[in-house]
């Protein structure tokens, strides 16, 4: 297909809570990208930054703020925001520019220094924000919104408490084996059922923590990896980057209500849905061609919902699929294989282009002790608040 | 800190939201720059009240203080609140909002029909910041 770019170079720095700058993170996991790929910096006609946004602005304006900290070499420059979908916005950016011929090569990174506990709004009395409003009219927190979904998930398709903390069980013993994750310890069900509740009905280790990390990838055009001796890179083949469509039915992060459906009957198909299937489209396969995929699993209930809205299963039937084992590794579709959300934690700008990382290596077949065995095609779903839907598919 | 979300007191307390005279589309919260029905030409937007009655789409607490902005006393130990995704059958619409205090999750269930009522949000010494709440029909607290 044209319209690939190749993956020539992946790398992170680990995630956890080391209490230094977003920068030092995202010129680690740039450093790691470059060495990954056999290139200097200097050979990198473009950068492009996942922003973070701390204090009411995009933080440092990460694209430059990178560049500068890897030394100013004159690359051209982009810096995207789309909350928890910057990563893929980026790499939709760095592909844009290889396939338009405006680069070659192109370095994308995101990095993150996140607070403790809750995420919260920038300061200031702003009620003209909406995720301000919802914080400070409801209290709403995300893990409110996690827990609606979580319920409703339990009232409509009979999923158990049990069902979500398989979920956490399943990703710890995959970030057990994954040295960039923070968490690192298998955790069992009863660890799970023994934590606090955060919003009913899902507890402490239902929901993923906030981390410090970064990611780094080096793109570039198919013709120039195999210049450079990478005759069957892994390609990106696909980034959805789509928007949800009006009325938007399902209550979604910061929103304090839905679209009403009064005037225009909703699509049959959700956003998240959307999302994939845009992908899907856009790579011209479909989920059973997937042999893996990395999706956003902010919550154990959550992943659940994504199993179905990738078309992995019929709707309803997340539950089901996972009890069979399908989304283990040895699985028909292992999900989360980096150990997902929930043994890294949310380190914003980063964590889209780290799930590109964890396609990459699985994909060459080097994912050490968590590889999935003859991976081919992978995929990763994201949502950023806001409406920024966010998927990648990549191929080998 | 939100004006013209709400109104009233009493049996009388309704959320107000806006409707396109164009397309007959309603938002809330109120939306009165332009209709954001991609398929309308735009009309204009007129308040209206809505529905004071709807069931419960989904609901869940928070057992720990939120962030700022959110106000509370941190001297005061916290108490968690519920909170309720409320479906309105007539305008087809999902509206969170706190549980009245005293209702927990326990009390709930997907599809139950609550009503709205009026509530504070929080007040000092100055000022009583007003609120809409979710009340279980059927219970008067
Ligand atoms: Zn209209």
């Amino acid at each position: 297909m044209t319209g690939d770019v190749a993956v020539l170079g992946a790398g992170m720095h680990p995630w956890g809570k080391w209490g230094r700058g977003f920068v030092e993170y995202g010129v680690a996991a740039a450093r790691a990208a470059l060495a990954d790929a056999g290139l200097g910096w200097r050979e990198v006609g473009s950068i492009v930054g996942a922003d973070t946004v701390r204090g009411g602005y995009p933080g440092h304006v990460a694209g430059a703020t990178f560049a500068k900290a890897l030394g100013w070499q004159g690359a051209r420059v982009t810096s995207v925001y789309a909350a928890c979908a910057s990563g893929a916005q980026a790499v939709a950016a760095a592909r844009a520019q290889i396939l338009a011929g405006l680069a070659e090569v192109v370095l994308v990174v995101g990095a993150d220094a996140a607070p403790k506990g809750f995420f919260r709004p920038a300061g200031g009395d702003r009620p003209d924000d909406p995720d301000w409003l919802r914080f400070r009219v409801l209290g709403a927190t995300n893990p409110t919104y996690f827990g609606l979904y979580a319920r409703r998930r339990m009232a409509v398709h009979g999923d158990t408490l049990e069902d979500f903390a398989q979920v956490k069980v399943k990703n710890s013993a995959m970030g057990a084996l994954n040295p960039y994750a923070r968490y690192r310890k298998r955790v069992g069900a009863e660890e799970v059922a023994a934590s606090a509740v955060v919003a009913d009905p899902l507890r402490l280790l239902d929901i993923c923590a906030t981390s410090d990390g970064g990611a780094a990838l080096v793109l570039s055009s198919v013709e120039f990896a195999r210049g450079r001796g990478a005759a069957e890179p892994v390609r990106i083949r696909a980034v959805s980057t789509v928007t949800p469509t009006y009325p938007n039915t399902v209550l979604d992060l910061p929103d304090i209500a839905t679209d009403s459906a009064a005037a225009v009957e909703p699509a049959a198909e959700t956003f998240r849905a959307s999302i994939a299937r845009a992908a899907y489209e856009e790579a011209g396969l479909g989920p059973e061609d997937l042999s893996l995929a990395e999706v956003y699993d902010l919550s154990t209930a959550l992943e659940l919902q994504w199993y179905e809205d990738l078309g992995l299963c019929g709707e309803g039937e997340g539950a089901k699929l996972l009890r069979e084992g399908a989304t283990a590794p040895g699985g028909r579709i292992p999900v989360n294989t980096s150990g997902g959300l929930a043994s890294f934690g949310e380190a914003v700008p980063a964590q889209a282009i780290a799930q590109v990382c964890e396609l990459t290596w699985q994909l060459r077949g080097e994912a050490g002790d968590r590889q999935i065995e003859h991976a081919r095609v992978g995929i990763t779903a994201n949502q950023g608040l806001f409406g920024h839907g966010s998927a990648v598919v990549a191929v080998r | 800190m939100v004006t013209g979300w709400f109104a009233g007191d009493g049996d009388d307390f309704t959320l107000l939201g806006t409707r396109c005279s164009a397309c007959a589309a309603v938002f809330f919260p109120r939306e009165d720059g332009c209709c954001r029905n991609p398929g309308c030409a735009g009309g204009d937007l007129a308040e209206i009240p809505l529905s004071r009655r709807g069931r419960v789409w989904s609901y869940t607490d928070s057992r720990y203080r939120p962030p700022s902005p959110y106000v509370t006393d941190p001297e005061l130990p916290w108490e968690p609140y519920t909170l309720i995704a409320v479906e309105l059958a007539a305008e087809r619409i999902v509206v969170l909002g706190q549980a009245v205090p005293g209702v927990t999750v326990a009390d709930l269930s997907v599809g139950a029909e609550v009503e709205l009522v009026p509530g504070v949000l929080h007040e000092d010494g100055e000022t009583v910041w007003t609120t809409w709440r979710w009340r279980p029909t059927g219970v008067t607290a």
